[in-house]
């Protein structure tokens, strides 16, 4: 019984960084309809960059261990600031009803960027030092010992999903969102300016994702070529889920990470196999996913 | 006098068929204008051009003198030109507060506010937390209508306000008007009951095959003169008022 519950929670602690994962794929699928197959790159660029941040500072300021800690908000901002950019010079000019323009794009994305990192970083494993967080672990009663870490993730993950579905349940923001979501035709003719919302809302997935590339990289070790794994696991969260409901993507993540842990808890090498398993079944049985929200 | 809005042989497609083949049309301050026409003669398209939401050329629609023939929608909105679209087309994940307010959008300054919409249509402010979906069709159209007055219009454009509403509820809609009208708000309205069109307007234009086929002093036009133009045949005395 112990087991169980042991396996269960582990999942669900697996479950906090998946969604962290799938929260800005599904932010942009549910504000614009496009599918961000550079996801997973991007989540490892955000990584990266605090690998190259972290090594830097070492040089230049070896006694200060805080500084890293002090600085991520500013890599968050630094985040939003290039997502916008991205929306703004690149993803704007091939949204369109046709999806296909947007897709290849980003796969394009996925690609240049998995290759820049190879160049760069090589294509070691690496991972962001975090100072013992990652080994520490806290007892809970019944024997069940849970990493600080994880627990952390799955906590940064619930609050996130809650403020995003928050901010477009309550904000002129999300209002906005909604809007142009529902019936972009109508929005620009109600004088919303369709192309700078985009931009903000990719400028928030890119929060979210550079937030899950940091905290992938203080879990475990990330290398350049991994974004494509990163990638399917936040598609099978968000449709898991449903498109377009944050709550959603955090449950679909949620069950995935544990269906996943489950799958290890018999072999090893089933655990990644269990979760596209449980995925496909649940396709077949519930195509539009757990809690769908976006129409079309 | 200059009108307030104008057009000059303005000619738009629908997708890729044309379906304007030059418009001369002008509303003046404070005016009531009714387009009527049947099914396919342009009414819609010429709506959407006017609000930019279907391309034209600069020069064909003019705001005050100004050229703004293809402007973008958000642009044209703000200069004071709102649509109630056809088949209202309220936000479904917006409640009906919030899509009223999506209207204020714009950010023009004026008389219309939540306050006054719901004092123009109390049944909204009843239900101002309830989804857009879940009201009848007749309040779903006092929403749009809403949507439209909360940017602060100096002309209201109505496309087919009584499209599938039961004729009580058309009534209902349609006494509205002489309110929102009464500070001086122009307005042109799109409309398929040729009676009704007649009643409520001081103009009237009749659409056929994306031309003007007809227009004049709504008092002064023959059942006659509607129907030859309504139809473009001269013996159809019998559908006049019909709702085609």
């Amino acid at each position: 019984m112990d087991m169980l519950l042991q396996t269960v929670l582990q999942g669900a602690l697996l479950g906090g960084l998946y969604c962290l994962f799938a929260l800005g794929l599904s932010l942009m699928y549910g504000v614009m309809r496009l599918t961000n197959t550079a996801q997973g790159d991007f989540i490892l660029l955000g990584s990266f960059t605090a690998i190259a941040v972290i090594a830097g500072l070492k040089i230049l300021a070896p006694e200060n261990m805080w500084l890293p800690l002090l600085l991520s908000p500013l890599l968050l901002i630094v985040a939003f600031g290039f997502g916008y950019v991205l929306q703004r010079q690149v993803l704007n000019k091939v949204l369109g009803k046709d999806p296909l323009p947007s897709l290849v794009v980003t796969f394009g994305l996925s690609i240049v960027i998995q290759n820049l990192l190879l160049e760069v970083f090589s294509a070691d494993p690496r991972s962001i030092e975090s100072a013992g967080l990652n080994t520490a672990s806290l007892q809970i009663p019944g024997g069940i010992t849970l990493g600080v870490l994880p627990v952390l993730i799955l906590f940064l993950a619930i609050t996130t999903t809650f403020g995003l579905q928050w901010m477009f349940n309550h904000t002129a923001l999300g209002r906005g969102f909604r809007a142009v979501s529902d019936d972009l035709e109508i929005a620009q003719l109600m004088g919303l300016n369709a192309k700078r919302l985009y931009a903000y809302a990719t400028g928030i997935a890119f929060m979210l994702i550079t937030m899950a590339g940091v905290l992938q990289g203080m879990r475990t070790t990330v290398s350049p070529s991994d974004g494509p794994m990163l990638l399917l696991f936040a598609f099978e969260a968000v449709i898991i889920g449903g498109m377009g409901s944050f709550w959603g993507t955090l449950a679909g993540a949620l069950l995935l990470g544990m269906t996943q842990q489950i799958g290890f808890r018999f072999d090893p090498g089933w655990g990644i196999w269990f979760g596209h398993i449980v995925f496909l079944l649940l396709l077949l049985v519930r195509p539009q996913g757990l809690f769908p929200k976006t129409v079309g | 006098m200059t009108a307030l809005l104008q057009t000059h042989a303005l000619t738009a497609f629908y997708g890729d068929a044309q379906a304007l083949f030059g418009i001369d049309f002008e509303v003046h301050q404070g005016e009531m204008v009714a387009i009527i026409g049947a099914n396919g003669a342009g009414k819609s398209t010429f709506m959407k051009a006017l609000t930019g939401l279907v391309s034209t050329q600069r020069q064909q629609i003019s705001w005050k003198g100004q050229a703004i023939g293809g402007l973008a929608p958000s642009d044209i909105v703000k200069r004071g030109i709102a649509l109630v679209p056809e088949g209202r087309r309220l936000f479904p994940s917006l409640n009906v507060e919030e899509n009223l307010l999506m209207g204020a959008s714009a950010g023009r300054k004026g008389e219309w506010n939540l306050q006054r919409v719901f004092e123009l249509f109390p049944i909204l402010k009843e239900k101002r937390l309830q989804p857009s979906t879940s009201l009848s069709g007749g309040q779903q159209q006092m929403v749009a209508i809403g949507r439209a007055l909360m940017s602060n219009p100096a002309v209201l454009l109505c496309d087919e306000l009584s499209l599938g509403l039961a004729p009580i509820v058309i009534k209902e809609i349609y006494a509205a008007m002489p309110l929102i009208c009464a500070q001086g708000m122009t307005a042109v309205i799109v409309e398929q009951d040729v009676s009704k069109a007649k009643e409520v307007s001081s103009r009237l234009y009749c659409f056929q095959e994306g031309q003007v086929s007809l227009h004049g002093t709504s008092s002064s036009l023959t059942q006659e003169q509607i129907s030859k133009a309504y139809f473009g045949m001269p013996d159809a005395h019998a559908a006049v008022g019909g709702d085609a």
